[in-house]
């Protein structure tokens, strides 16, 4: 049994320095140069200055935007740091609710965001997507209904034809790849910014 | 549940079922030393190894030799992971100043890397270094993985061989396993992360300006080479707190279909090893066909139940399935087909939070751990502990007509028998036990996140997942406490080792017994009615053991669902 020290210590110290350092670092020196937009995270640059992730929600607050879903992120509490405070879409510490479907405090926040929207946009009926949180809190997503929902709103704050509106979540949405896997969706961050784009021509 | 969700379900088993037999092939003539397509590259590296330590590959090893050498292996893993995680801040590549991990999570952590559990008490972007991400957590996730196929390996020997003393070489297996199997595959399946869009960098958490003005800091980091042996390797440890719901550990529909494939990929096609080993293919195919049809079983309740949703947001007038918890990308098919392969194999990456899940689509979850995870399982995990269940059937069956039990042409008697019962039994003593421990623990109890059933389901889900080494979580719970901590690693080190010694012991057994020929009083366990007797088995100790745990958490919820009870 004692020989079994030695194939232990040493098969262990090269198996950690190929698998923990050689097969990491070697990966990113490839990333770097063969895939170095996703590599470094499909960071979105406008004049110059890094505005977000293609990939990651951010939050959006104003009537002029699309919103995202809502996000349970949190971050700790700047007065206590053993507490932790809400962070709606903190990138830096992802996370859900954790509420179960039992839960007063989910239908309770669910309901005071429902009558919320249907205040916005009584005609239509709200999409579940715009009311519960995703499992990252950094969804970059919403449904294509769930923007539909929300053109009349951003229009009005942009002095926008809804139709004008319309058509830029049509543009954005994305459909199934190749018509089977995922789900149809709206990249928040890229309307957003087409948005932006068309209301300053 | 809607056509093209069926269809995606479908493709998904289509797509592992045809990945069996050459997996199957390849993993056969790596184990058993062949020349494969890769040996001009690995073979002077794998020599190499074998020489700096001291391993003759031809000189095979007893029963207790490969698993005391398994164990000295894992003593010295733990060792060093333990130490880079209270170390890290000052080692190098931590641009995000992480400071020390406190002991308890390291010892809990470190227990969870292992065992191949993966348990996340931590927030990966929010504790730990790229160095521990890499070099404590890549690391483990191979190592584990290929232990856990090793351990395999030796089982399957101890059927397909006779009267021998031998199941293999430890480091033999772990060796080539790792060179051959693992980092080939993760190479060019990193590369397919990255394109999809996966961060794979040392650069620092990256500072951005919102369209409205306000800070947003993205953490990034090496993180497609870990996700890819995460997976491969059924580990399922994220590097970011909210593992594969994140969209940078899993940015498109495309990588969210090809992880769960990866998820099951090496454990279906083990099934086949044993089948060409044991010299009958269709010996595999029959394993396989147990595991496809509770699979497909609990596929079908989670993605019923996700897809009718809850009645209390109905009850707020919404429509549609149960989004709470769900990224939009993935919906509601991808997220539950995720939660059932997850917890079927013994991986717990997660790309949904169970914890919001309906009662019975969540319940579906924890029933896959508590049968063990045998459904494909984890890799290598998944077969043992498959074969020690089907030993349970041929028992059963050979009581029921008289006839001494025998498989594949071993006799199975009653030191096998009570290895197998023994390797059975230990799992749900720990996670009953402990929940039962912690449910009338004041301090415990304060962890729930949930009210009502829902956060007696929190616990049992924990304990659940740290015996079966799943590693997923209702991730309310938490689990981030000295008694949580020290009780979940427990949990971690009972439920893999206390199964891996009886089933070495059943293989060094096995491997010592004459082959003999099948006779006409043999059953043959290629067919229908061997594939019914083992689901059946599997069903009937599974659920007499954590039926009335399962009546107090998720059965009554669903009830209380159903009347629109809240709590």
């Amino acid at each position: 049994m004692l020989k079994e020290i030695r194939p232990a210590i040493i098969l262990l110290v090269a198996l950690t320095l190929i698998t923990g350092l050689a097969y990491p670092l070697a990966m990113t020196a490839i990333a770097g140069v063969a895939f170095p937009k996703q590599a470094e995270g499909s960071l979105i640059e406008r004049d110059g200055k890094v505005v977000g992730s293609a990939l990651i929600g951010q939050e959006f607050k104003s009537d002029k935007y699309f919103h995202g879903r809502p996000s349970a992120t949190s971050a700790p509490d700047p007065a206590d740091a053993t507490k932790t405070v809400s962070a709606p879409y903190n990138a830096a510490n992802s996370g859900g609710s954790n509420l179960g479907p039992t839960s007063k405090a989910l239908s309770d926040r669910v309901k005071e965001d429902v009558d919320k929207l249907k205040a916005e946009n009584p005609s239509a009926s709200v999409p579940i997507d715009l009311v519960t949180t995703s499992a990252s809190g950094l969804d970059p997503d919403v449904s294509p209904e769930g923007a539909l929902f929300q053109v009349p709103r951003v229009a009005k704050a942009r002095n926008m034809p809804e139709d004008r509106v319309r058509q830029l979540v049509t543009n954005a949405t994305e459909g199934r790849l190749a018509g089977l896997l995922g789900e149809p969706r709206v990249n928040v961050l890229a309307l957003n910014l087409a948005l932006d784009a068309a209301a300053a021509k | 549940m809607t056509v093209i969700g069926w269809i995606q379900i479908l493709l998904f088993c289509a797509i592992v079922v045809a990945l069996v037999k050459p997996l199957g092939w390849y993993m056969t003539r790596v184990f058993n030393g062949e020349r494969t397509l890769l040996s001009p590259v690995l073979r002077p590296v794998e020599a190499g190894l074998y020489w700096i330590g001291g391993v003759d590959e031809k000189r095979e090893q007893h029963w207790l030799t490969y698993t005391v050498a398994m164990l000295l292996f894992h003593v010295g893993g733990f060792l060093v992971l333990y130490a880079v995680m209270r170390l890290q801040a000052v080692l190098p590549f931590n641009p995000a100043g992480q400071s020390a991990v406190a002991e308890d999570l390291s010892f809990n952590t470190a227990i969870s890397f292992i065992t191949n559990t993966n348990w996340q008490n931590y927030g990966g972007e929010s504790t730990m270094s790229y160095l521990v991400q890499m070099l404590g957590l890549t690391h483990q996730n191979f190592l584990s993985a290929a232990t856990g196929i090793a351990l395999a390996m030796a089982l399957i020997r101890g059927f397909s061989r006779s009267s021998m003393r031998t199941v293999g070489n430890f480091w033999v297996d772990v060796t080539r396993c790792t060179l051959y199997v693992l980092l080939p595959i993760c190479v060019v399946y990193t590369l397919f992360l990255i394109w999809q869009g996966m961060p794979q960098t040392l650069g620092a958490y990256v500072d951005a300006t919102t369209l409205e003005g306000a800070k947003q800091t993205i953490a990034v980091g090496p993180v497609a080479s870990q996700v890819a042996i995460k997976m491969l390797g059924t580990n399922g440890g994220g590097f970011f707190n909210a593992n594969a719901a994140h969209p940078f550990e899993n940015p498109t529909a495309l990588s969210n279909f090809v992880q769960m494939i990866s998820i099951f990929a090496l454990g279906a096609a083990l099934t086949n090893v044993f089948g060409r080993m044991v010299g009958n293919q269709r010996q595999g195919w029959a394993i396989l066909s147990v595991m496809g049809v509770l699979f497909i079983a609990g596929v079908t309740v989670t993605y019923w139940a996700e897809a009718n949703g809850t009645s209390a947001l109905h009850a707020l007038g919404l429509t549609g399935g149960n989004m709470e918890g769900k990224e939009v990308r993935f919906g509601i098919v991808a997220s539950s087909l995720f939660a059932v392969i997850t917890t079927a194999a013994s991986c717990g990456a997660v790309n949904a939070m169970h914890d919001s899940f309906t009662a019975l689509g969540g319940m579906i979850p924890l029933i896959n751990m508590q049968l063990g995870e045998i459904i494909v399982g984890g890799v290598g995990a998944g077969l043992y502990g498959m074969l020690l269940f089907v030993v349970l059937a041929i028992f059963v069956a050979g009581l029921m007509v008289g006839r001494t039990p025998e498989y594949v042409g071993k006799k199975i008697e009653a030191r096998e028998v009570k290895m197998a019962m023994l390797a059975i039994l230990v799992l749900p003593l720990m996670y009953l036990g402990w929940t039962a421990v912690a449910v009338v623990l004041p301090s415990a109890v304060a962890s729930m996140a949930n009210a009502g059933p829902h956060g007696f389901t929190e616990v049992l889900y924990a304990f659940t997942s740290a015996t079966g080494n799943n590693g997923s979580a209702f991730g309310g719970l938490s689990g981030n406490t000295f008694f949580y901590n020290l009780t979940l690693a427990s949990s971690m080190f009972v439920g893999r080792f206390f199964m891996i010694v009886p089933a070495m012991a059943l293989a060094g057994s096995l491997a010592g017994k004459k082959s003999i020929p099948a006779s006409a009083g043999t059953l043959p366990t290629t067919g229908g009615l061997f594939v019914g007797l083992v689901v059946g088995v599997i069903l009937i100790i599974g659920g007499l053991t954590f039926f009335p745990a399962l009546a107090l958490g998720p059965i009554v919820e669903h009830l209380s669902m159903n009347a629109n009870t809240l709590f």
